[in-house]
């Protein structure tokens, strides 16, 4: 059996609710499958109060041991470096300093969420709260435990980012380190998970047809490519969003708004509206990953004049008004 | 023990309260076998109010709904609509229903998931193991490894497909816009939807009622209430376990607060029609709701500003710092929001109450408001708005507009207000605008209401009310009834604060 500790701190929760929307199986058989015993879910166990405090205890002084160490929301340490933003109800004593001695006794650390891996949300704007992620401040490592810790078994804080995260994000990163012997070759510079940051939202986009001739919606709804005027950031954000869908067939693309690059540190301050594509010169700043300037702006301009007209009047529509023209077997 | 030694005050502290969404602490006193005194600590803070400051205006879109990961589609509502009201905005048709149909299926899941995953879990605590009907209640009940969490999570997440067909997905959608959403829904999506609320309600008449939504609807007394209960054993659905453990531990006589409610009305129809009215339901009958009579009060709160000298949200500040989190009569996070000075109940039986159910109206009246009197008006509400989201669905019209477009890019001035009811109860933004910026923006939020703490009169909020006289048994830690009343109001505690 392996044990499984989960702890909200600076957040909103949303990654637990994302969470329990998993599928095929539900969250509850997919951990008893894999031989994952829940210690404590704060939305979830029956344990409250002082026979949590216990169970916390018994962890600290290895009576029970720690396997998975789950912290959602970010590191609250104001103000002024007192932790105060937070003190975990029943105890007075700030969350940050029950995850840093947790986190000594866990075989993994996991920061679930945006918030918890690089501070998110919460640190935006002036960042009153002084809100971090548990290893990572924004895209410097460093967060509340510093750039050195290693778990248990040798590994970094694990950053299953996104804003919120996708159930399978969760539990597949939980999987591979039940089952499988992970080593740091399986996360990505920011310790994310390969087996979702490998992709590109953009990649089985279904506005992809519009990408390729550069017909752009310009107001929600519309049903063109929304890089050029609507600030999505689906050619750059790191997620499998549109070929792993999310509450059945959905993504934030399908849904008719941009991709705000949720899985990215720091992706909460933008610099510039997140609806809004900034640009030089009418070129996009942010150019789809990989692609050198000169030849989107060169290919940019050739496709924009090969657009078809199906392609052209329907980004601007919130309804299909051409389908594609059939093209028939010559029959004579 | 000696009377005496009983007698003594006592002290404990109930904390990390969970199965409420984020954390929670509170203090109680306790004297003779009962709690004579509660103080409820919310025990975050983020600052979303101060995060807003100086964004572009639409941006809020994208920062609100991340207050809360169980209620984010109701931000989310309630900042389109203060949007849409300082830029006058209307929204298309399309768009209402839409709205209408995301934060139902929002609120339904958070009714589902309290009563399943929250609420339910508590009586198959050992505490009861030696009443008659423990063994099959725990079997079904018992957290995380009870029956009904298997059979509960799978209908929760397929009736939340209709987010990701009509919202990209939840928690946290951009889909939401003040002139409707910008998911325009096609005619094959529409067939889909009407095929997801069917399967939800085959559930919900399945497992949770034992009976058809429209019967369940029509209960309009106590005594019809009763007779359907008792047509068929206890353990026949749901409902009925429920209203068998509510008769056993008399869970009708637990948890009376402040019995004034508040709902500030629901889901627009068309013209200025709401299907659920706003207004403050008391025994006596209901009243009118104003919006200008609400102010925060921040004298038990860690807050800088002034204390006894409460604010209208349009006006009020937020501000905290390490001095702030020092003051020496403050005990919580949270602002004490009053509605003409008064204590206010808010939630699913303020909605009922306010909407005139006379079931509810006759339980309330007679017993006070109490742990059944909340639960059994989730349910009702589940049952009620189900059909009601299958109309509004079949009068999606896939070839009109899905959104009413504005340019709130620009330099608009502007301040507005949006006013919604959320699973939990009233919902409200308050939004200022200059050149396009934000530049003031305050948020309460149902379970501000609910868990408020005292104010500057000390009168203390509906929680901390309704925790008063609640039995404590001897050598009781975690006491189980506070537990049941805390959980009946569901609260949220990451809106609470925000």
């Amino acid at each position: 059996m392996v044990n499984l500790l989960w702890l909200q701190s600076g957040g909103c929760g949303g990654c637990t609710m994302s969470l329990l929307n998993a599928e095929g199986p539900d969250l509850v058989s997919l951990l008893e499958n894999a031989g994952i015993h829940l210690l404590w879910h704060p939305s979830l166990s029956e344990e409250t109060g002082a026979d949590v405090v216990q169970l916390l205890e018994q962890i600290l002084s290895d009576e029970i041991s720690l396997d998975l160490l789950c912290i959602e929301g970010s590191m609250l340490r104001g103000p002024e470096g007192t932790g105060r933003f937070h003190l975990l109800g029943g105890t007075d004593i700030p969350m940050i300093e029950w995850v840093s001695r947790l986190s000594e006794k866990a075989g993994y650390t996991l920061a679930i969420g945006s918030c918890a891996a690089f501070g998110g949300i919460s640190s935006a704007s002036d960042n009153v709260t002084d809100a971090t992620g548990v290893q990572f401040e924004g895209e410097l490592r460093g967060g509340l435990l510093g750039g050195d810790y290693q778990s248990r078994n040798g590994m970094p804080v694990i950053n299953v980012s996104g804003c919120p995260t996708h159930p399978d994000w969760v539990t597949e990163t939980l999987l591979s380190l039940v089952l499988d012997t992970p080593s740091e070759d399986d996360f990505d510079d920011f310790f994310r998970p390969r087996l979702y940051a490998d992709q590109l939202v953009h990649h089985g986009c279904t506005r992809n047809e519009y990408y390729e001739y550069k017909a752009s919606a310009e107001l929600p709804g519309e049903l063109g490519c929304m890089m050029e005027h609507m600030g999505c950031l689906g050619t750059q954000a790191h997620a499998d969003c549109n070929s792993r869908p999310w509450n059945g067939n959905g993504s934030c693309t399908r849904g008719g708004y941009a991709c705000i690059n949720c899985t990215a540190p720091e992706f909460e301050e933008p610099r510039h509206s997140f609806v809004e594509t900034p640009k030089i010169a009418g070129i996009p700043v942010g150019l789809p990953t990989d692609m050198p300037k000169a030849w989107f702006v060169a290919l940019a301009s050739l496709s924009k004049a090969a657009t078809p007209d199906r392609l052209r009047h329907n980004a601007r529509s919130e309804n299909l008004i051409y389908p594609p023209t059939l093209h028939k077997k010559n029959h004579k | 023990m000696s009377q005496s030694e009983t007698d003594q005050p006592k002290r404990l502290s109930v904390g990390p309260f969970n199965r409420v969404e984020g954390d929670l602490d509170i203090k109680l006193e306790i004297a003779a076998g009962a709690v004579t005194s509660a103080r409820v600590n919310s025990t975050l803070y983020r600052g979303f109010e101060q995060i807003l400051i100086g964004k572009p205006a639409m941006d809020a879109l994208v920062y609100t709904p991340r207050i809360c990961g169980i209620c984010s589609v109701s931000q989310s509502v309630a900042c389109a609509r203060a949007l849409a009201d300082a830029s006058g905005v209307a929204m298309s048709p399309n768009g209402a229903l839409s709205q209408n149909l995301l934060l139902a299926n929002e609120s339904l899941t958070d009714l589902l998931t309290h009563f399943y995953l929250f609420f339910m879990p508590d009586f198959a605590r050992t505490v009861y193991q030696r009443e008659s009907w423990f063994e099959p209640v725990e079997r079904r009940f018992k957290a995380v490894k009870g029956q009904a969490t298997r059979e509960v999570l799978p209908a929760r997440a397929g009736f939340l497909h209709l987010m990701g067909l009509m919202a990209g997905h939840w928690p946290h959608t951009l889909a939401i816009q003040p002139g409707g959403t910008s998911k325009p829904v096609t005619k094959q999506e529409k067939i889909r939807l009407l095929a997801i609320l069917a399967e939800f309600r085959r559930f919900l008449e399945h497992v949770l009622f034992d009976d058809d939504l429209e019967v369940i609807s029509a209960l309009s007394t106590l005594e019809q209430l009763r007779a359907w209960q008792h047509q068929k054993d206890w353990q026949q659905g749901d409902l009925r376990r429920f209203l068998h453990l509510s008769d056993a531990l008399g869970l009708d006589q637990l948890g009376q607060a402040t019995d004034r409610y508040l709902s500030v009305g629901n889901f627009p129809l068309k013209e200025d029609a709401r299907l659920l009215p706003a207004g403050v339901w008391t025994p006596q009958g209901t009243q009118p709701f104003d919006v200008s009579l609400i102010t925060e009060d921040i004298s038990f709160s860690w807050m800088d500003g002034v204390d006894n000298q409460p604010l209208h949200p349009q006006q009020g500040q937020t501000e905290v710092s390490l001095r702030s989190s020092e003051k020496p009569e403050a005990y919580s996070w949270c602002k004490a929001p009053r509605l003409a000075g008064s204590v206010v109940e808010t939630g699913a039986l303020a909605r009922a109450l306010v909407g005139g159910n006379p079931l509810l109206a006759e339980l309330v009246t007679q017993y006070g408001g109490s742990v059944t009197a909340r639960v059994l008006g989730r349910l009702l509400e589940l049952a009620s708005l189900v059909p009601q989201m299958q109309l509004w669905a079949k009068s999606l019209q896939p070839d009109q507009p899905f959104c009413d477009h504005l340019d709130l890019h620009s330099q608009l001035d502007g301040e507005g207000v949006g006013l919604i009811e959320a699973a939990r109860g009233s919902l409200g933004h308050w939004v200022r605008i200059k050149n396009g910026k934000i530049s003031h923006y305050q948020i309460v939020a149902p379970t501000t209401w609910n868990f408020s703490p005292r104010d500057q009169h000390g009168v203390p909020g509906a929680l901390e009310q309704g925790l008063e006289g609640a039995p404590v048994q001897e050598g009781e830690k975690d006491p189980v009834a506070v537990q049941h009343i805390v959980r009946s109001f569901d609260p949220c505690m990451v809106c609470t604060v925000h």
